[in-house]
């Protein structure tokens, strides 16, 4: 293909996600966020914009679009602006190598990088550079707390997500996402690894910075968080920026478990867009039904709980795929 | 290989673009004004007493060098994951062996209390 056939490929395909992640993910997210708690708590959720509400969070961003947004005058003017571009950038960069579906000409994904697995696993941690630039660039005492939290949850469940995403590129004997969910085909990985997908999902929800590991924003005790002096569209985008996150983590968790785009009947992105709503209800359900947890036992449940079991689960699957099956 | 590369720049670059589209609505839709109060920094509805740039303590700079260590180790993990199917059982014993440092640095850092929060 001639190079501009090529860039002009990379760009409408950049156009078409972004816009896909800002609906599907952040706006259509943030409305079924409302619904799941609402039903939850025996509450209705919004009802009043559109038929039974659904065009609550549409109304919420032309709103937000309209506010005046406030820079405090002792903030950092260029780490403060900076960190609002970078949140949601890092987020939505983990959709590069998300594998949607497939089709007659090939999988359907931006780019089937070698490395994917890699990839994602760098990527999805950029994200705590933005909460950090957020917390410390805002010059607020409740802002930075929840930046610095944020560093010290993403150090410690980066490790046992990299474990976990070791032991499936062992079954795989690939880090390309494309070829794990290919060889999923028959079997899912959520049958032969079932630790693995526990641990990844617990990590991913930390990650993501979700109750009840939302200690980066708890709101009885950091207002909220490293984005407490942001508003009007900026703290639109840092919502962006978290639902970005949060599906791209569950996304990442349909790839490697439950068999991407696999399933009967149905078109392939059908089925990976079921499993993925799937897995954002549990992440939606465990928000609203679990305390939250202190710093110190999250730490711990990470450094003492997540890391030995990650290992020992590695260890186990390599001493059967490389002494065992062979 | 390159050409892998040169989409995900793009991606990276026209997706700070559009990321930044919003901006151009603000600064045509939003109103503006400004008086000393609203730019004050958020302290619950006080005057903010000092600044947020003084000395903290960072509690956790011990568990973010232990990290360090781990990081380290799972890069070099990624590696073998992806040939260790056609290497075989010495393969294993080796990995085996380098898991097991690790493990004993990890055990070493618990007893030493570098994993407490306090």
């Amino acid at each position: 293909m001639p190079w501009y056939v090529e860039a002009l490929r990379a760009v409408v395909g950049t156009i078409v996600i972004f816009s896909a992640v800002a609906v599907v993910a952040a706006m259509f997210g943030v409305l079924l966020e409302r619904k799941v708690s609402g039903w939850i708590q025996s509450r209705i959720g919004p009802t009043h914009v559109g038929p039974r509400g659904l065009l609550q969070t549409l109304a919420d961003t032309i709103k937000l679009l309209q506010k005046e947004h406030v820079v405090p005058g002792n903030a950092d003017p260029a780490i403060f602006a900076s960190a609002v571009v970078i949140v949601p950038l890092a987020a939505l960069l983990d959709y590069v190598v998300v594998p949607f579906g497939t089709t007659r000409w090939g999988p359907l994904v931006f780019r089937d990088l070698n490395i994917g697995v890699l990839y994602f696993a760098a990527t999805s941690s950029l994200i705590v550079v933005g909460i950090l630039m957020a917390g410390w660039g805002s010059n607020n005492k409740y802002a930075l707390l929840g930046g610095l939290r944020s560093a010290a949850q993403m150090v410690s469940y980066e490790i046992p997500i990299g474990l976990v995403l070791i032991t499936v590129a062992l079954l795989a004997g690939s880090l390309s996402t494309v070829t794990i969910v290919t060889v999923q085909s028959h079997l899912w990985f959520i049958a032969s690894q079932p630790v693995s997908f526990l641990i990844f999902l617990a990590a991913a929800t930390a990650e993501v910075n979700r109750a009840p590991f939302d200690l980066v924003e708890a709101e009885s005790e950091l207002v909220a968080g490293y984005f407490s002096e942001y508003t009007g569209m900026r703290f639109a985008l840092f919502q962006l920026g978290e639902y970005g996150e949060m599906f791209a983590m569950a996304a990442l968790a349909v790839t490697l478990f439950l068999g991407g785009w696999h399933g009967p009947v149905l078109p392939s992105v059908v089925w990976f867009l079921i499993k993925l709503y799937a897995l954002i209800f549990v992440f939606m359900w465990v928000r609203w039904t679990f305390p939250r947890f202190r710093i110190d036992q999250l730490l711990n449940f990470s450094w003492k709980f997540l890391i030995p079991l990650a290992l020992l689960n590695l260890v186990v699957t390599a001493f059967f795929v490389m002494v065992v099956r062979r | 290989m390159l050409l892998d590369w040169a989409y995900v720049a793009i991606f990276a670059i026209v997706g700070a673009g559009m990321v930044s589209l919003p901006f151009a609505i603000i600064a045509l839709l939003s109103p503006r004004s400004s008086y000393p109060h609203k730019r004050e920094t958020y302290e619950s509805g006080m005057q903010p007493i000092g600044q947020a740039w003084a000395q903290f303590n960072v509690r956790y700079y011990l568990f973010s060098l232990v990290f360090v260590v781990f990081e380290v180790e799972v890069i070099y993990l990624y590696p073998w994951a992806v040939v260790a199917r056609s290497l075989g059982p010495s393969a294993f014993y080796s990995i085996v062996i380098f898991l097991v440092i690790l493990t004993l640095g990890l055990v070493y850092a618990w007893r030493k209390g570098a994993l407490e929060w306090a």
